[in-house]
């Protein structure tokens, strides 16, 4: 039995490459296709104006851990900090606050003190869940010892927060963060800070029930790393490069212009990859990286699957309702109250809670927000190379669009635009003048351009139904699936999405321990 | 995909059970007023009486109103391959013209329900099946360019059995009836209408099903009835029908086996392995819903089998359990089915054994409580493992069949 490839990944995310960098390392011949033309998908950068360079999804890393960055070597493969550390500046109307960590500014003494408190008893549990994050997800109800060790570690670590802390982190665990935020603290910015940690990227308002796991799920992810929200040199595009150069010495090879067609199956196994240029690529196996959906039904074929495994792929919640706005500005812009020197943080436009509430209540109609609520990176402030000298480029991470636009793509397209515009235009007068070129991509857009079914940030949902052993979806949820040979690597996996590197990586371990 | 609203029915809502196209007829014959409710429908149980009808079916012609059955079309490019995917059988065999019985299964490679499918064109089938199953078939449905429609109501359907069926066919009009084949399936041309008419059937006997359009089901009854008279032709109810295919070793779902998507306790669903249908599982095939859950129970063993049993005496077994020794505290299985055959004058039953007591030939014990003028008395006799069916004429494949 001789294959060219020991193991072909398909999609060069960043979680195909760390993925690829581990079993490259192992030994494996690994082989990664990517479909676009360069790597990173969602952690990809792109001139969308000539001269001006944005992060194509995510535009801070902030998730990424210190451990993994050093096993990867990626700072010897290029990765370059232009900013770490940023604070989050929170805008409102006339005022605003900033957050460094359990610090911050600008609200009144109690609440000061409560978001101290708050953040550190927030931070055990974040610290709880990402003993979790860091694991394969045991299987519950097996006999392998793995899975008896992991489920048994995960039960201790949860008693060994201590009495008082395991029945709050049971207690809150479920709820929404609307409840939490309102119950802990007085300030509306300091309540939709949390609530924007909450739902970024993922189908949620803050009422939605499970918004306190998204919310903690994304603190977990922070622990791993010292250095807070960063950007790397030339965004965070250049993450990717790092990753794949990382990949490459490790002896990997990657092929981009390179579209799957189709998962060769043959005597119930998978054995290589059709191309879409006809080319027949044979492997021992096959890890993917692209989400579940596509995965089992476009790239596989339910053919090779049973219908109810078929049905659980169907129901796996994926429906993105994110949107990234791209400015290309003549001139740094001015935020009312706000420092220039705090122009290159984390900037939220979030007012209140219920500014959240409403801005996510279009999308539940086919709508676009009237109201958007958004994250926002200046990269241009610490990173001259992303745009022409005294030029500025202003991503945005704008919630919220619906998936299936009523109105058609151009019109949800334009509309969000100029909701957006005005929303920077009421904290930052004057900015509309600067803007050389824009670009808004919706859910859609970002489904065709990273090839993710629904644009969904994450893959699919993070909620109580599809997280931890159930995540995709059972018989799915261990990295390997029902044929024998294929396994997943992407965001749907443990412990989802966000640039951690922890899906990729977890199941290269998989790979390692089962089928080595 | 769409639901099933082609034969003009009030809602169910309005009316819980339909009347069928044949119920004027029906209710004209019905002695008893003896009706049961089955899939949505009331359908007579007992005629006259069961005897009467049960022996039409070994030796004259009987007429039974099958459209109750479920039927459902699928149609469309993908469709062989989804069949292919839905059942255990290999449907790239069933050609053109031809029927197949077949079982499917839920992941877990228990059976969810048995039925018949008819391939009518290339990329035209019909499904017959006992439960509904449309969610589990559109569900089955991702990923294939087919369609699903429920077409139970806007196909009548009449099952003709017995020795003198084809007989009765020939006088009903049917030219070249008898040169039709067990599991083939042609269209008819009688007195200007068309009629699908396929040689399958519940009785193990030689007999036919006709499947026509409801305008055509009274004055089709009418000309059967006719064409019968001077060979004993009757309408049947379920009940005979049922001793029929106990003798056939036919399975009956939700008697002999429960849907493994309504189980709810552990260890009551059933795989085809354990059913004696291991000869309906085609692990040569391309990947079929539950294949791979077969293939470990294969590879493990089975536990439990369901058996023919030979039973001393003749006192039926209804629902008896069954003991490796007489004197056991636990049972070793239980029967499903059971009815002292006339036409093989033995006591005979479809049980569930376990380990190793389903082997060939292996004697266990069958506890039969009889309830005589409120008296319970009890008796435990033998029961042998036998071959299935328990009666399989000669006639029931003969083609041309016997003109009589």
């Amino acid at each position: 039995m001789s294959h060219a490839w020991d193991t072909i990944i398909i999609g060069a995310g960043h979680n195909g490459l760390v993925c690829a960098q581990m079993l490259a390392s192992a030994g494996h011949r690994v082989l990664v296709l990517e479909a676009s033309n360069s790597v990173g998908g969602f952690a990809a950068s792109r001139e969308f104006s000539p001269g001006f360079v944005a992060s194509n999804g995510a535009h801070f890393l902030h998730q990424f851990s210190d451990e993994l960055t050093a096993r990867l070597r990626l700072e010897r493969h290029g990765l370059r900090w232009s900013a770490v550390s940023l604070a989050t500046t929170v805008l409102g109307a006339g005022r605003h606050l900033r957050i460094q960590g359990a610090l911050v500014e600008g609200a009144s003494e109690q609440d000061a003190v409560r978001w101290q408190q708050l953040t550190a008893r927030l931070a055990r549990y974040a610290g709880f869940l990402a003993t979790v994050q860091r694991a394969i997800p045991p299987r519950l109800g097996s006999v392998d010892f793995h899975d008896r060790w992991s489920l048994l570690k995960m039960g201790l670590r949860l008693r060994l927060l201590g009495r008082t802390d395991m029945r709050e982190f049971l207690r809150i665990a479920g709820m929404n963060v609307y409840d939490l935020a309102t119950d802990e603290l007085d300030d509306p910015l300091l309540q939709a800070a949390l609530g924007m940690d909450a739902i970024l990227g993922s189908n949620f308002g803050p009422r939605a029930p499970g918004t306190v796991l998204t919310m903690l799920s994304r603190r977990a992810g922070e622990t791993g790393s010292a250095n807070g929200y960063r950007v790397p040199v030339g965004g965070v595009g250049a993450f990717a490069s790092a990753l794949a150069a990382a990949a490459t010495a490790a002896g990997a090879s990657i092929r981009t212009n390179a579209t799957v067609a189709g998962i060769v199956v043959e005597n119930d196994e998978a054995r290589g990859v059709d191309l879409s240029n006809g080319e027949r690529l044979s492997a021992t196996r096959v890890v993917s990286s692209v989400d579940p959906r596509q995965t089992f039904i476009s790239l596989l074929g339910t053919e090779h699957l049973d219908t109810g495994f078929v049905r659980r792929v169907d129901h796996f919640r994926q429906r993105g309702i994110t949107a990234k706005l791209h400015l290309a500005l003549n001139a740094l812009p001015v935020f009312t109250g706000v420092p220039k020197s705090q122009l290159g943080d984390r900037l939220l436009i979030a007012p209140s809670l219920d500014y959240l509430e409403t801005a996510y209540n279009a999308s539940k109609y086919g709508e676009v927000s009237a109201l958007p609520a958004l994250e926002i990176s200046i990269p241009s402030v610490n990173d001259h190379t992303l745009a022409p000298a005294g030029r500025h480029v202003l991503t945005a991470i704008v919630n919220y669009a619906a998936f299936d636009a009523k109105n058609g793509l151009p019109t949800a397209r334009s509309t969000l635009l100029s909701n957006t515009l005005a929303v920077l235009e009421s904290v930052a007068p004057g900015i509309i003048d600067l803007v050389s070129a824009s670009e808004m991509l919706l859910p859609m857009d970002l489904e065709r351009e990273n090839r993710s079914t629904g644009g969904h940030w994450h893959h699919g949902d993070l909620a109580f139904d599809q997280f931890l052993m159930v995540r995709p979806f059972p018989g799915a949820a261990q990295y390997q699936t029902p044929v024998r040979g294929l396994y997943l690597c992407g965001a749907g996996s443990h412990p989802g999405g966000g640039l951690t590197g922890l899906p990729g990586r977890l199941a290269a371990e998989k790979i390692q321990r089962t089928d080595p | 995909m769409t639901a099933d609203h082609h034969y003009p029915s009030p809602p169910h809502f309005r009316k819980p059970l339909w009347d069928t196209p044949f119920h004027e007829r029906a209710r004209a014959l019905s002695q008893n007023d003896q009706f049961v409710p089955w899939s949505g429908y009331s359908t007579v149980d007992v005629f006259t009486t069961v005897e009467q009808e049960y022996f039409a079916i070994r030796n004259a012609a009987t007429l039974y109103d099958l459209t109750p059955m479920v039927k459902y079309r699928v149609a469309g490019r993908d469709a062989q391959r989804y069949l292919n995917r839905l059942v255990t059988r290999d449907v790239r065999k069933l050609k053109v013209g031809r029927v197949s019985y077949v079982v499917w299964c839920n992941d877990e490679g228990h059976i969810i329900d048995d039925g018949t499918i008819f391939r009518l064109t290339d990329s035209d089938y019909r499904i017959c099946t006992a439960e509904r199953q449309l969610d589990w078939f559109l569900d089955s449905a991702i990923g294939f360019d087919v369609e699903v429609e429920e077409i139970t109501s806007s196909v009548a359907a009449l099952s003709l059995q017995g020795p003198t069926s084809c007989y009765v066919l020939k006088k009903f009009g049917l030219a070249g009836i008898e040169n039709l084949k067990p599991f083939e399936l042609r269209e008819f041309n009688a007195g200007g209408r068309t009629l699908m008419v396929s040689r399958t059937g519940f009785t193990g006997d030689l007999g036919y099903e006709l499947w026509m359009t409801p305008e055509y089901a009274v004055p089709v009854w009418d000309e059967l009835m006719a064409a019968g008279r001077t060979r004993g032709i009757r309408a049947i109810g379920s009940q005979a029908l049922n001793l029929a295919r106990i003798e056939a070793g036919f399975l009956m779902p939700n008697v002999d086996f429960i849907s493994a998507e309504h189980t709810v306790r552990m260890h009551r669903e059933r795989s085809p392995l354990e059913l004696g249908l291991g000869w309906l599982v085609d692990f040569d095939k391309p990947h079929f819903n539950g294949r791979r859950a077969l293939l470990k129970q294969k590879a493990a063993g089975i536990n439990r089998m369901l058996v023919g049993l030979d039973i001393d005496g003749n006192k039926p077994a209804h629902n008896a359990l069954l003991y490796a020794n007489p004197t056991d505290e636990r049972e070793c299985g239980f029967i499903t089915s059971a009815m002292w055959s006339p036409t093989c004058k033995r006591n005979i039953a479809l049980a569930i054994l376990d380990a190793p007591h389903f082997a060939m030939g292996r004697r266990v014990h069958a506890d039969i409580y009889l309830h005589r003028e409120l008296v319970w008395e009890r008796r435990m006799v033998t029961a042998t493992v036998v071959e299935r069916p328990f009666f399989a004429p000669e006639r029931r494949r003969l083609t041309p069949p016997a003109d009589r």
